[in-house]
């Protein structure tokens, strides 16, 4: 038996066989146990059949990101096998039902042929090519643990008297997680606290996981001894969750009441999650309320939300790439009307409809120039599920303050990930309404200018504050001018709030500087942050990490000033190009010495990125290095 | 205290109007002014949305809100407002080239919702603002001045289009007979649920066969009187029922039918009025309250969400429930 501080577990199988639920259930159980938990999920564009896996990484300390490397693989299926058993460590235990063992690698017709090929590799042989073979490559290091899960479950439907075996299949997911626990030494009574948090009112659906559960626990304990418990656990208060769960509870807190969108990979989660929560406790005893609108369309998604802001609502939209490619219109309008609306961007990876359901951030550059002409807006990305909750209230405040669309950047990893982030604080949630009036004296004006470039603004259906928007160029009132001075003077009290933004912002709020009084600084943004912390302190803390929070106005002189005290800057980001290094020579005129970047789809993994730091503080002189780790 | 009445100087503004002189969108904007001073409604209280083209411009000259939107997309700006705050007299304008064209989506859709707002559709056949291309209610083979060639497409029948996608009240004006489209434009506000009112409304300067002289008679011979007869006449005037009445699915069918036969008459009788009026589903607002029981009084526009600058929406249940 060893004694661990972390383990990087993983399940798979055919989609829809209830992979995610089984994932979700091993991850609440180690949870339940006070483990903290990254979790990773992976999955085809597919309803039914395609592989899917969930990596849940479990440690006593805070973790941030994933790791290739697998401690632990619960296989309920023989493909699970034959992709990932490369990545199996040593000392690694391996979970699976002996009646898979003559599964032969052409059998899998769900395996296309570059994996198959990738698999022969790993194989050195087309003859030598069944799970009993694949796992015989790895006996020696490995401890194979053989559980019949179709035996155990035939015992089941005896006991239970169910005839039909086949109503009980996707039980056996729920018995690999137990036989992990198991393992792990870990208590049985976290598998059945987790099974009733996930199924909630199922009364029956709970009694049978918990008897499966059972089961194979203690078959697994009889037969197998432990292989793996965890030295401590984590004293910290935490809370389990998604991204886009972060972000819906961050809008709810935020005081946003109007929702809209059209279904798109990886963003509905968060409006269905909000639709589902839609009435709101208030501390003061009253309830709240929260209209959530699916949309025919992106196009209307924007400019629905944006009517229900210019109503008063605090209104925001949610959605992915090719969602937001449609409402480039509708985000100029907004800019030109100053209409504070949010947009919620979960990046995935593109172009065109490109990896539906997998991670890039190749959405910054458009983020920032997306929509006809100049207008201001905000971009801001987050670098986990934490930040999220905090951010989607700052921008639902920016976008009142400076009385513009604010775009919160995220992408897929956020979305999916898994995890566990200290119990947010939600004592003291600041909402600025900025210059949002309840009442009008005298002549209204919606665009009066101003200093900063801010005027007061009113909710739809005050009295004495009529007021008018257009497209169009417009004068105080918000009526149509072509007047080559007013448009002047429109132009540039709009801009002029992008100035007003970069004075009042925090360079917290701008960037955050992980200051390890190195004289190397690796440069971020939004996701990859989890993977870097994680690979610095694997490098006993050789690198700085400067995160950047505020893309748009871009905060120049902050990140100029810190970047002017290191020697070396790398650049670490999930698209082709290094957006964010174009970002950084733009508006800073400094050239990044390396760049890191990765595009296949997977998001960056902590040893990755590990070996990536290694060779450059090894004097590599490969300027640009792409990741491609991944299955 | 007196309460003040409104007359219908409240309703103008002083922004120069750029329509071509004899347009047929000035009998529209005048008739939605007289409308709001017959129903008295205060200014503050109504919001006008429009599209893009020369209707767009009509909020400019209305003083109530205005908000002049995309080409295409008045309809979700108005939802948006309406929705937030149903409170809110939501009217939607906009040409036939932005609803049907470019808006055809949103059109189709607003019917699956049954909101309480009215749309008037100016439809004139022309883009007029780019000078003159056919729009989708231009009928095939027609040339007006500014095309190359006869318009190669089939027209959309918006009158048929709003009643298969599910709008409760659909009617047809003319903007000439300003006393009548008054009355439509109040009845289509009064009604409960989503109203839709397809105004034609002569382009003068780009289309030169739809004309006002051709709406009013011209070469259309009265074989009785031999004397030259108004192309449009009124369903009311030939005892035209629009109402569903009981609401039985057989009355339903047959007032659709009714009203589909009736809007595809053209060229010599072009009926105007009422086509059809169901007052019977659940609008969209009280689908909402059905899941939100206070959301008239309490919509998401007039929520209080701060106190003191710090929230008061407390997520702890939640919390506990992930």
């Amino acid at each position: 038996m060893n004694i661990i501080n972390e383990l990087s577990w993983v399940t798979g199988g055919p989609q829809g066989s209830g992979v995610d639920t089984s994932a979700n259930i091993f991850a609440r159980a180690c949870y339940l146990a006070g483990l903290h938990i990254y979790g990773k999920r992976e999955y085809h564009s597919n309803i039914k059949g395609e592989h899917s896996y969930f990596t849940i990484r479990v440690s006593n300390k805070t973790i941030r990101s994933h790791l290739d490397r697998i401690d632990m693989l619960v296989a309920l299926d023989a493909e699970t096998i034959f992709r990932h058993l490369s990545y199996v460590s040593k000392g690694a235990s391996i979970i699976y039902d002996s009646s898979l063992n003559d599964k032969r690698l052409e059998d899998i017709n769900t395996i296309g042929d570059v994996a198959r090929r990738r698999i022969e590799t790993f194989l050195k042989s087309k003859n030598k090519n069944s799970v009993k073979d694949m796992l015989d490559s790895v006996r020696d290091e490995c401890s194979i643990c053989s559980i019949p899960f179709n035996e155990l479950l035939s015992q089941l439907a005896a006991e239970r008297g169910e005839s039909m075996l086949s109503r009980l299949t996707r039980v056996t997911n729920i018995m690999s997680v137990a036989s992990s626990l198991a393992l792990l030494d870990l208590d049985v009574k976290y598998i059945h606290d987790a099974i009733k948090s996930i199924f909630k009112s199922k009364t029956n659906v709970i009694a049978l996981n918990i008897d499966a559960a059972n089961k194979a626990y203690n078959y697994t304990k009889a037969k197998y001894d432990i292989s793996k418990r965890f030295v401590s656990k984590s004293l910290d208060n935490l809370i389990l969750l998604q991204g886009t769960q972060a972000a819906a509870l961050g809008k709810i807190s935020a005081g946003c009441r109007f929702q809209t969108y059209y279904p798109i990979t990886p963003a509905t989660d968060e409006s269905e999650f909000l639709e589902s929560n839609q009435i709101i406790s208030n501390i003061d005893g009253t309830k709240g309320s929260l209209v959530v609108i699916q949309t025919e369309d992106e196009i209307s998604a924007i400019t629905m939300a944006t009517g229900a802001a210019i109503a008063g609502a605090r209104s925001s939209t949610s959605t992915s790439g090719p969602g937001f490619s449609l409402m480039a219109e509708g985000l100029s309008w907004a800019g030109m009307n100053e209409v504070p609306v949010v947009i919620t961007l979960y990046q995935r990876a593109g172009p065109s409809t490109g990896l539906p359901t997998r991670h890039e951030q190749g959405d910054l550059l458009f983020a920032i120039n997306a929509g006809h002409g100049e207008f201001p807006r905000a971009v801001i990305a987050s670098g986990d599920v934490e930040e999220i909750y905090y951010d989607t209230i700052r921008a639902f405040n920016y976008a009142e303050r400076y009385q513009m669309p604010v775009i919160h950047i995220l992408d897929k990893a956020l979305a999916n990930s898994l995890v566990t982030c200290k119990v947010y604080d939600t004592s003291k949630i600041k909402i600025d309404r900025g210059l949002l009036i309840d009442s009008v004296n005298g002549d209204y004006k919606r665009f009066r200018l101003s200093d900063d470039g801010i005027s007061t603004r009113v909710r739809l259906g005050t009295e004495n504050g009529i007021f008018w928007n257009t497209g169009d160029e417009h004068d105080e009132y918000g009526h149509i001018t072509e007047d080559p001075e007013m448009r002047d003077i429109m132009m540039e009290k709009r801009m002029k709030k992008l100035d007003t933004m970069l004075r009042d912002l925090s360079n917290e709020e701008k960037a955050i500087f992980y200051d390890n009084n190195s004289d190397k600084t690796i440069i971020t943004w939004g996701s990859p942050k989890g993977a870097i912390l994680d690979a610095i302190s694997m490098l006993d803390n050789t690198f700085n990490m400067l995160q950047i929070k505020l893309l748009q106005p871009f905060p120049s002189s902050y990140i100029s000033e810190v970047l002017s005290n290191t020697q070396m800057v790398i650049d670490v980001e999930m698209n082709y190009s290094a957006q964010l290094a174009k970002l950084i020579k733009l508006y800073t005129n400094k050239e990044v010495d390396y760049r890191i970047v990765k595009y296949n789809g997977r998001p960056i993994s902590a040893d990755e990125l590990y070996y990536a730091l290694s060779n450059i503080i090894n004097g590599s002189k490969e300027r640009r290095v792409v990741l491609r780790n991944g299955v | 205290m007196v309460s003040k009445r409104f007359t219908i100087a409240d309703y103008k503004t002083s922004v120069h109007n750029d329509w071509c002189p004899g347009c047929g969108d000035f009998g529209i904007l005048n008739s939605i002014q007289m409308v709001l001073t017959e129903m008295q409604l205060p200014n503050h209280k109504v919001a006008i949305f429009s599209g893009i083209g020369c209707s767009g411009k009509t909020p400019h000259y209305i003083n109530v809100n205005g908000i002049h939107t995309l080409h295409g997309r008045v309809l979700p700006y108005a939802i948006g407002a309406k929705l937030a705050n149903p409170n809110l007299e939501v009217i939607a304008v906009g040409g036939d080239g932005d609803g049907l064209g470019i808006g055809a989506g949103h059109f189709v859709n607003i019917g699956r919702r049954n909101i309480d707002l009215t749309y008037i559709i100016f439809d004139n056949g022309v883009y007029g603002l780019t000078k003159g291309q056919a729009s989708p209610t231009l009928k095939l083979g027609i040339k007006t001045k500014s095309l190359p060639n006869p318009n190669i497409n089939q027209n959309i029948n918006p009158i048929a289009l709003a009643l298969v996608a599910g709008f409760t009240f659909i009617a047809r004006a003319y903007s000439y007979d300003i006393k009548h489209l008054k009355d439509v434009i109040r009845k289509a506000i009064e009604h409960k649920g989503l109203a839709f009112i397809d105004v034609l409304q002569p382009c003068p300067t780009y289309n030169d066969i739809y004309t006002r002289e051709w709406f009013a008679g011209e070469g259309n011979m009265d074989p009785t009187t031999m004397k030259e007869r108004s192309r449009v006449y009124k369903l009311e005037d030939e005892n035209y029922d629009p109402i569903v009445h009981e609401g039985s699915k057989e009355e339903i069918n047959l007032k659709m039918a009714q009203a589909i036969a009736k809007s595809n008459e053209w060229d010599n009788r072009i009926p105007i009025g009422v086509f059809y009026k169901n007052e019977h589903g659940y609008i969209y607002e009280e689908r909402i309250e059905s899941r939100i029981s206070d959301y008239k009084e309490n919509p998401p526009a007039l929520q209080k969400i701060e106190s003191n600058g710090i929230s008061i929406a407390s997520i702890k249940s939640i919390l506990q429930l992930l």
